[in-house]
């Protein structure tokens, strides 16, 4: 008994919840990654084992398996923590944001840097819970910034948008250019 | 010398100036915001400066950098709240000296402290470049593969009472970096059938993932804040005078962080930790540490901005970056086709005594900014952190869209933003899934390129470098089984802290 609260003690350390479903799921991912070893790498005769194109992953897939079998080992014997799946649920609802940022950069080749980011700094900013004149003026003048910073000064290559084509031909090559 | 001279005319132009400026101010204040830090600003500009020469490029990144921290002092001492990961012992003494009404002794001490140390650092990376010069060269395939493998060792047994989940999220990286067409038998590796992959995973977009958009995701799904942060009154020079009558303490701190600094993997968490001990060990008051004690303040400060010139070390001279804002740092370079390593120190050392003025220079730039301006950052500190998640999300979209218009790599990015945002949720680190994959690469290609030089498994070490390599890989690892074995037998581990979670920011 003493041996396995001996155990318990070196592999507790400062957990969080959820911890144990993260801990799963890497294991379950580690496992599935390893099994496709020999489909997904090529075995290269008369190469030396430490130049063939499978060894790499081979090593850092198994190491990745045992860290993960250790590290759920480790949270099996913590002791649990309640908010476990209001934790996990915290982790989904954050796919809502990555949405909003695929979503952007979806729209920018359609709609303009400069309109897109304005629309969608404000959007977001409502969506975040602002609703000051302050909060949404901020909003419209930080887009404005990004867009003058980066696309106007610095150049960087984004796509200019479609709807600019709309636009009469002095204002609309100004727009595809800098904005 | 001439060296030297070609090195700051390299930076007496007008692009690199302003580049110096932008960094080392803009750093300030990206650190004294909490909920950005250095790794946040470095992520989003990366792909910016590609387009950049590589010194106008590097002295901007060097800039937040090497500034970040100064700023990170000043919500650590006044809010309680580290602007950066590595002001968080900052906070114990600094803070404790806010509630005593010493807000301005405490600010103005951390300056000076920062000062210290930072230059101390610089002066300690001048100093040994010859030494570089003369060693680098004799680091070869085999010497370089045994060093990232060192690296890789470190990072993962830095992170104390995590070092399964450290391990697992190292070896994630490592094999995130072999995903794609192998460059040299041209087969595809966990490609899946799927096109996108068979370029690889971009070093880039999984930065720009795991540290910007997760820290965007974090903020916005966490309950909305406006820290609140009062003026300072008085002279900040004060801490100057204060400085000398500790300067044993500095200069002590500042060696640790410049020594921890050089070793891959270790870095200002150790280094603030190792000098605190010492400076409260060797302390006339010991009691007053952690009650606002002056020179614990100034251990912290001083050894945590000493490290960001001896981390260029290992970079510059073997190519080996020591944590994520130097692995994001070698990027820049691989663009530029500047591949640091031995050669640099041969053919580019210009280059590299140029950053190293910059180094100086951005130091005597923020010192003189924040004399001046510490009280316009208490008010830049109260932005509410979920308005802040938006801002980084919009800039998050320049950096990994710019990078090569690709819907996909923002996917993937947002992928890895989702990652990021349950590793940090979870105190777990994401450090090691970067180093993973830029060592892990460094290890292949150099353990390739010694194969055809090896014919037995010593040969791997019969160099003395190698075998000095190879002596400092067994004795880590057995000095951190002799440590298992006597929390084991003392029934007492040390207890997991919490500091972690800054550290990603």
């Amino acid at each position: 008994m003493s041996r396995v609260k001996n155990l318990q003690v070196l592999f507790k350390r400062y957990r969080r919840p959820g911890d144990i479903v993260f801990a799963w799921v890497l294991l379950a991912v580690s496992l599935f990654l390893l099994s496709q070893i020999f489909d997904q790498t090529a075995y290269k005769s008369g190469k030396k084992l430490f130049a063939q194109p499978r060894f790499w992953p081979a090593v850092s897939l198994s190491l990745m398996t045992g860290f993960a079998a250790f590290h759920l080992l480790g949270s099996l014997l913590s002791e649990r923590i309640e908010g476990r799946w209001r934790e996990v649920w915290l982790w989904v609802s954050s796919l809502e944001y990555a949405g909003w940022f695929i979503g952007y950069a979806m729209l920018v080749p359609l709609t303009g840097y400069l309109p897109t980011t304005i629309a969608f700094a404000v959007l977001l900013v409502l969506r975040a819970g602002y609703r000051s004149r302050a909060a949404l003026l901020s909003a419209v003048a930080s887009a404005f910034v990004i867009v003058l910073l980066f696309k106007t000064f610095l150049q960087v290559k984004l796509p200019a948008g479609k709807i600019y084509d709309a636009l009469p031909d002095g204002l609309r090559q100004i727009m595809l250019n800098y904005f | 010398m001439e060296d030297l001279i070609a090195g700051a005319a390299m930076l007496a132009r007008l692009d690199v100036i302003i580049a110096l400026l932008v960094g080392s101010i803009g750093g300030v204040i990206i650190g004294a915001i909490p909920g950005v830090g250095p790794a946040v600003a470095i992520a989003i500009l990366l792909p910016a400066t590609f387009s950049l020469d590589p010194i106008v490029g590097l002295t901007m990144l060097l800039g937040i950098y090497g500034s970040s921290m100064y700023g990170g002092a000043i919500p650590a001492v006044l809010i309680n709240t580290p602007g950066t990961a590595v002001n968080a012992l900052t906070s114990y003494d600094g803070y404790p000296m806010t509630q005593r009404g010493e807000a301005h002794r405490a600010v103005s001490l951390a300056y000076s402290a920062s000062f210290w140390g930072g230059m101390f650092g610089i002066f300690c990376l001048i100093l040994l470049s010859p030494v570089l010069a003369l060693i680098a060269p004799m680091f070869g395939s085999r010497e370089i593969f045994l060093a990232a493998l060192l690296g890789i060792i470190l990072v993962v047994l830095a992170h104390r009472g995590q070092i399964m989940a450290a391990g697992m999220l190292a070896m994630f990286g490592i094999f995130l970096q072999t995903i794609g067409l192998d460059a040299v038998t041209y087969t595809q590796r966990y490609t899946f059938e799927m096109s996108f992959l068979t370029s690889g995973i971009n070093l880039i977009v999984v930065v720009l993932g795991l540290f910007a958009l997760s820290q965007a995701f974090f903020l916005l799904t966490a309950p909305d804040e406006s820290p609140e942060a009062k003026p300072v009154q008085g002279k900040m020079t004060a801490g100057i005078k204060e400085l000398m009558k500790h300067k044993r303490v500095a200069t002590v701190a500042s060696g640790l962080g410049v020594i921890l600094g050089m070793i891959p993997g270790t870095g200002e968490f150790t280094a603030q930790f190792m000098s605190y001990t010492y400076a409260q060990k060797t302390s006339k008051n010991p009691e007053l540490f952690g009650k606002g004690s002056p020179e614990g303040l100034i251990a912290s400060e001083a050894a945590n901005n000493a490290v960001p010139a001896a981390a260029m070390i290992p970079l510059l001279a073997l190519g080996i970056p020591g944590e994520a804002l130097t692995a994001m740092m070698l990027s820049v370079f691989y663009v530029h086709n500047v591949i640091p390593g031995p050669q640099l120190f041969q053919n580019n050392l210009d280059l590299v005594y140029g950053l190293y003025i910059a180094l100086i220079l951005l130091n005597i730039i923020v010192m003189v900014f924040l004399l001046f301006s510490t009280n316009m950052l208490t008010k830049i500190i109260r932005i509410p952190t979920r308005f802040l998640g938006v801002m980084i999300l919009i800039l998050s979209f320049v950096g990994v869209y710019s990078l090569r218009n690709s819907l996909t790599d923002v996917m993937l990015s947002a992928g890895f933003g989702v990652l990021g945002l349950i590793l940090k949720r979870l105190n777990l680190p994401i450090v090691p899934i970067i180093l993973g994959m830029v060592l892990g690469g460094i290890m292949e290609v150099k353990l390739r390129s010694a194969l055809p030089r090896l014919k037995t498994p010593m040969d791997m070490i019969d160099r003395p470098i190698a075998f000095i390599l190879f002596v400092m890989i067994l004795l880590v690892i057995a000095l951190h089984i002799r440590t298992l074995i006597k929390e084991y037998r003392t029934h007492q581990p040390d207890e997991d802290h919490n500091l972690h979670d800054t550290q990603m920011r």
